[in-house]
């Protein structure tokens, strides 16, 4: 019987899912399917793209104009789309793929919806890992939709090839409120929602805050668009084709800083699920002291971790 | 699997009408701790089978009020079988009238939550559904 990775690799959807299911669920299997992928000839060829900004900033629909856009190019698109889970109950409803659903006759279009999880607006390590695994199963171009709050925007960059920053008009977003942060991953800003008032202002604000920016090898472009009619996503896209092949010339230096970035992530993973398994296996007897005052915590971790 | 969830697409198939019964049920499983994949308004049995495919979903669940619930029904669980995924549970709430539910089970619907039933009971039954499943392919 063929492995889950072979079927995968072959093209398999199903298999393909349950990949990335595993990654989500950290799943004890999963690192030595990985291991296969990321040797297999396939990967390591795919262009990343990141597609951030406030919630309801109009990213999913912009995301199925950039779809469309890629098909009819011919390249083979999947698309990872991050919603927030509740952190009360830990469920989530994710509705990305609702402004996508067209593409689902499409073969050529994979679309996966991930609950963020515990991963505190982070990338979740189903993200990371679906990446990579649409990598080697053969898309050319993998989409990934994030909330752009906290640490996820930072995350974004340790994926993405090319980041799109979404803003709009009237959400209160104007780039003087905005995080310094959000101004300076952004690879390519988009003022979406043009047909609003207050685009013309905002682009000026984009504008103005960018003749601060230091980096002269790429000045980030500023594309307004109207998402649900596909007004200047054309442009977009023009512009996304051309970081495209700045970030190839880019050369090994980010992709270094990448992979070790990758590399510490897995560490954290592993060391984080170990720490979770030993708490486990010591709780009930430590935790009681520490609760009625007769042992501190860092007490209590250095004899956890002594085992 | 320590951190694994329940994923259910939620859809609502054919032309007419409003989602409100499918976003009840959408809203109540999430409050349950599972990850409900929404789809919306008019999808087509082709749709909603690959969504639930390359969503990696335990189950459907289909809100129906058009009256067209045989032929949604058939049609999707006929898709699942030929795409290999029959292990993927099927159920539906909305307007069917009782007498159809017979033949709804027979053909391979897990369950019909009628009009009155309480978002518990489905979520009950959703849970015991999604681990007898998992037991079998373990
Ligand atoms: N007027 C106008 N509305 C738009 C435009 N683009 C998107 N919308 C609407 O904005 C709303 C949100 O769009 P989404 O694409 O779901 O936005 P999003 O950023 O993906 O939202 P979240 O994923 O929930 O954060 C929808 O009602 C869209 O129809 C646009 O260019 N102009
Ligand atoms: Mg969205």
């Amino acid at each position: 019987m063929a492995s889950l990775t072979d079927k995968a690799l072959a093209g398999d959807p199903r298999a393909v899912a349950r990949l990335i299911s595993m990654a989500e669920n950290r799943d004890e299997g999963l690192d030595s399917l990985m291991k296969e992928l990321y040797l297999a000839p396939s990967a390591g060829k795919a262009w990343v793209v990141g597609v951030t900004g406030s919630p309801g900033a109009g990213k999913s629909t912009l995301t199925d104009k950039l779809i469309e856009q890629l098909r009819a190019k011919g390249e083979r698109v999947g698309v990872l789309a991050v919603d927030p889970s509740s952190p009360y109950t830990g469920g989530a409803i994710l509705a990305d793929r609702l402004r996508m659903q067209r593409h689902t006759d499409d073969s050529g279009v994979f679309i996966r919806s991930l609950a963020a999880r515990g991963s505190l607006g982070g990338l979740s390590r189903g993200t990371r890992e679906g990446v990579l695994i649409l990598d080697a199963c053969g898309f050319d171009v993998i989409i990934i939709e994030t909330v752009g709050v906290g640490q996820s925007e930072i995350d974004i960059m340790r994926v993405a090839d090319s980041v799109c920053v979404v803003l709009v008009p009237g959400l209160g977003d104007d780039v003087q409120a905005m995080k310094a942060g959000i101004m300076e991953i952004a690879d390519l800003f988009v003022v979406n929602k043009a047909d609003k008032q207050g685009a013309d202002r905002l682009v000026n604000e984009v504008r103005a805050v960018l003749e601060f920016l230091q980096n002269k090898d790429w000045v980030p472009t500023i594309d307004r668009t109207v998402a649900e009619t596909g007004d200047g996503v054309p442009s977009l896209v023009e512009n996304l084709e051309r970081h495209r092949e700045y970030a190839k010339a880019r050369g090994r230096e980010r992709e270094r800083a990448r992979m070790r970035a990758r590399i510490e992530d897995i560490i954290v993973d592993r060391l984080s699920l170990q720490a979770s398994k030993l708490l486990e296996a010591k709780e009930a007897e430590i935790l009681p002291a520490v609760m009625d005052r007769k042992l501190d915590p860092y007490s209590a971790a250095d004899m956890i971790l002594a085992e | 699997m320590p951190d694994k969830k329940i994923r259910i697409v939620v859809a609502k198939p054919g032309l007419d009408g409003h989602d409100r019964g499918a976003k009840v049920i959408a809203r109540a499983l999430r409050d349950a701790g599972m990850e409900v994949i929404y789809t919306g308004l008019r999808q087509t049995p082709e749709q909603i089978v690959t969504t639930a495919i390359q969503e990696d979903a335990d189950g459907i669940g289909i809100s129906i009020l058009s009256g067209a619930h045989e032929f949604y029904f058939r049609r999707i669980i006929e898709l699942l079988k030929e795409k290999n995924a029959s292990d993927v549970i099927v159920f539906g709430g909305g307007v069917i009238p009782e007498q159809d539910v017979p033949a709804l089970l027979k053909m391979g619907a897990g369950a019909i939550f009628g009009p009155g039933t309480s978002t518990v009971t489905a979520v009950d039954w959703i849970k015991k559904a999604v681990s007898e499943k998992d037991a079998v392919k373990a």
